[in-house]
């Protein structure tokens, strides 16, 4: 039996039953049982999108408060380039990362560099790879979790190349415990999250044993003190009203099609949105998008820019991304990493995951094949006298879902409030049909009792 | 079909140049393959065969029949097409020969690969056709591990 850690949870004290994640859910791994919201763990591929539809907040995102960051001696903030797309055209990244350390952060580390990093390394990977065509980007833990469960026959289409965050976290580990001469272990690496999935991806990684990322706190938890850290903090000093010193490379990280478009990948194709995902990965598993190279698919829409735990909105941090890398381009000063330096770490392996990732396909109705294959036909039967209106007022999302459920002796058929009339009206015809049975039956005996009691 | 307690049998319709319903039936069998619990190795190369041979019908037929059957030992698919079958078998069968319009081979398709395709992915591949009526295949996979690699 597998246990898998989950980045999201249901508050039962909060929770109303209203059913909104269960009707959301891109998995179907919600059902509400008992009146409360229960999140089925093998299903479930940390979207996120339950949490932004709970009318009741009852759905948590599990990210670390900010009080972790007493645990170690010295500690960093790794922001994702999403964070740069949250404040207005004039807040720089250098003003930000500034911001950061004010909040408490001994240092803050920019991750567009890492991020250009892994561009670079990601282009001699795709000079290399000719075999599982198209390379599919790994930077979105939920798509990750999506081909483990949904589309193992893609893992080997999913880029070997570890994602920049974790080879930021492993960087400044090793630096900053020579510098200071502490311990890695003392060394606490931040990741400032757009989405609770990344959490995920740091509690219990696919591929590897241990993260180098030791939390992750959310970009809407860290926004408001954030802000008004930088407010105060005015234009102290001058590279901070530039963006010269942000990697065009790392810039492109923070929406889908940023990848491609600043590594000038023309034979690419980007996704975004769990739906659309889905339809380009039925595409590659029918094997029709041999011809293409490069896949950056991310499950919210526009990227990691519109992950659940950012503030602004998603297409006002889009444009502003797109302005940054607009503007860097225009420059011509692209302050990225020296590609024969990655090339020479490249060749060394430096960038590669240490683990092969494996697939987690969902649990088979049974393991038995030939019950699995009975159960099935039950589940057909059943769902052939379900209303198929998906009322969900059974507590399973969908009709279908709900037959898989009954099969799986999760629920009673009885749960349909559409089979219980069905039901009782065969019941009461039943019961009537017994009534008159043992009336006629029974009225001898009735007589006789009568009889005998007449003559008591 | 044989109506058996342990066989799972389903029949699915295809329409002729209905391309907005295309795929959709080899989606469907691969959620019964993953719900069955059979090896991921084996789904895709049904999901492939079945792809092929539905784009096929689509494309080439006016409509056709696809008989799905999941027995404990094997997975068989049988497609049966009403329109204008294959003139030269043989041929048809050799990678790079197609008879698709430049409109399909606009779309992606036609490149000749789709019947080698859906032998190479099957254990056993039987193609019989009749000129101006229609194409029958017949797909088989074994589940055994010793046929089924």
């Amino acid at each position: 039996m597998n246990h898998y850690f989950h980045s999201v949870s249901v508050d039962e004290s909060k929770c109303q039953g209203r059913m909104k994640c269960m009707h959301i859910c891109p998995t179907e791994a919600i059902r509400v049982r008992g009146g409360k919201a229960k999140i089925d763990i093998e299903k479930c591929i940390d979207c996120g999108e339950c949490i932004n539809a709970c009318p009741s907040s009852a759905i948590i995102p599990l990210t670390d408060p900010f009080g972790e960051l007493t645990k170690f001696r010295h500690t960093v903030a790794i922001p994702s380039p999403a964070l740069y797309a949250q404040f207005g055209q004039k807040i720089t990244p250098g003003k930000i990362l500034n911001g950061l350390k004010k909040l408490g952060f001994d240092d803050a580390y920019d991750l567009a560099f890492s991020c250009g990093e892994v561009s670079f390394a990601i282009q001699e990977y795709l000079r290399e790879n000719k075999d599982s065509k198209p390379l599919i980007i790994n930077t979105c833990p939920t798509v990750v979790r999506l081909i483990q469960v949904k589309y193992p026959s893609l893992i080997n289409h999913i880029t070997p190349i570890d994602i920049p965050r974790e080879i930021a976290g492993r960087e400044v580990k090793q630096r900053k415990s020579k510098q200071y001469g502490l311990k890695e272990k003392e060394i606490g690496a931040f990741y400032i999250t757009p989405c609770p999935a990344k959490m995920i991806s740091i509690k219990q990684p696919a591929e590897k044993e241990k993260s180098f990322l030791d939390g992750a706190i959310s970009i809407s938890d860290i926004y408001g003190p954030l802000l008004s850290a930088m407010e105060n903090e005015d234009n102290e000093s001058a590279h901070n009203g530039s963006v010269d010193n942000l990697c065009i490379l790392g810039a492109g990280w923070a929406m889908v099609g940023g990848i491609s478009r600043t590594l000038k990948l023309t034979n690419s194709l980007s996704v975004s949105g769990l739906p659309e995902i889905l339809k380009v990965f039925d595409d590659i598993e029918r094997g029709k998008l041999k011809h293409i190279d490069f896949i950056e698919a991310y499950s919210c829409l526009q990227g990691c820019i519109g992950g659940s735990l950012t503030v602004e909105n998603l297409y006002i941090s889009y444009n502003k991304i797109l302005r940054l890398i607009e503007e860097l381009e225009l420059k011509k000063i692209k302050n990225c990493p020296d590609i024969r330096e990655v090339r020479k770490k490249y060749s060394k392996g430096y960038f590669f995951k240490e683990h092969k990732l494996h697939p987690r396909p969902i649990k088979p109705l049974n393991d038995d094949l030939t019950i699995a294959i009975r159960k099935r036909k039950e589940k057909e039967k059943l769902y052939k006298k379900l209303p198929k209106i998906d009322c969900g007022a059974c507590g399973s999302p969908t009709c279908l879902a709900f037959a898989e459920d009954v099969v799986k002796n999760e629920v009673s058929v009885l749960d349909c409030v559409f089979m219980l009339p069905k039901k009782l009206k065969e019941l009461s015809q039943d019961l009537s049909d017994l009534l008159d049975k043992s009336k006629s039956k029974k009225n001898p005996g009735h007589n006789k009792k009568q009889n005998k009691g007449k003559g008591k | 079909m044989i109506e058996n307690e342990a066989v799972l049998a389903q029949q699915f319709e295809i329409q002729g140049r209905d391309f907005n319903h295309a795929g959709n039936i080899s989606t469907t069998i691969k959620e019964i393959l993953q719900e069955t619990g059979i090896p991921p190795s084996i789904i895709i190369r049904t999901a492939i065969a079945t792809y092929e041979a539905e784009m096929n019908v689509v494309m080439y037929a006016d409509k056709g029949t696809l008989y799905f059957s999941l027995a404990p030992d094997s997975i068989r698919i049988k497609i049966d097409d009403r329109g204008t079958g294959i003139k030269n078998i043989s041929l048809a069968m050799k990678e790079g020969y197609s008879t698709a319009t430049n409109e399909y081979r606009e779309m992606g398709f036609g490149a000749g690969m789709g019947l080698p395709n859906i032998k190479k992915n099957a254990d056993k591949f039987k193609i019989s056709s009749c000129p101006g009526k229609g194409t029958t295949l017949e797909i088989l996979f074994f589940l055994n591990n010793s046929e089924g690699q």
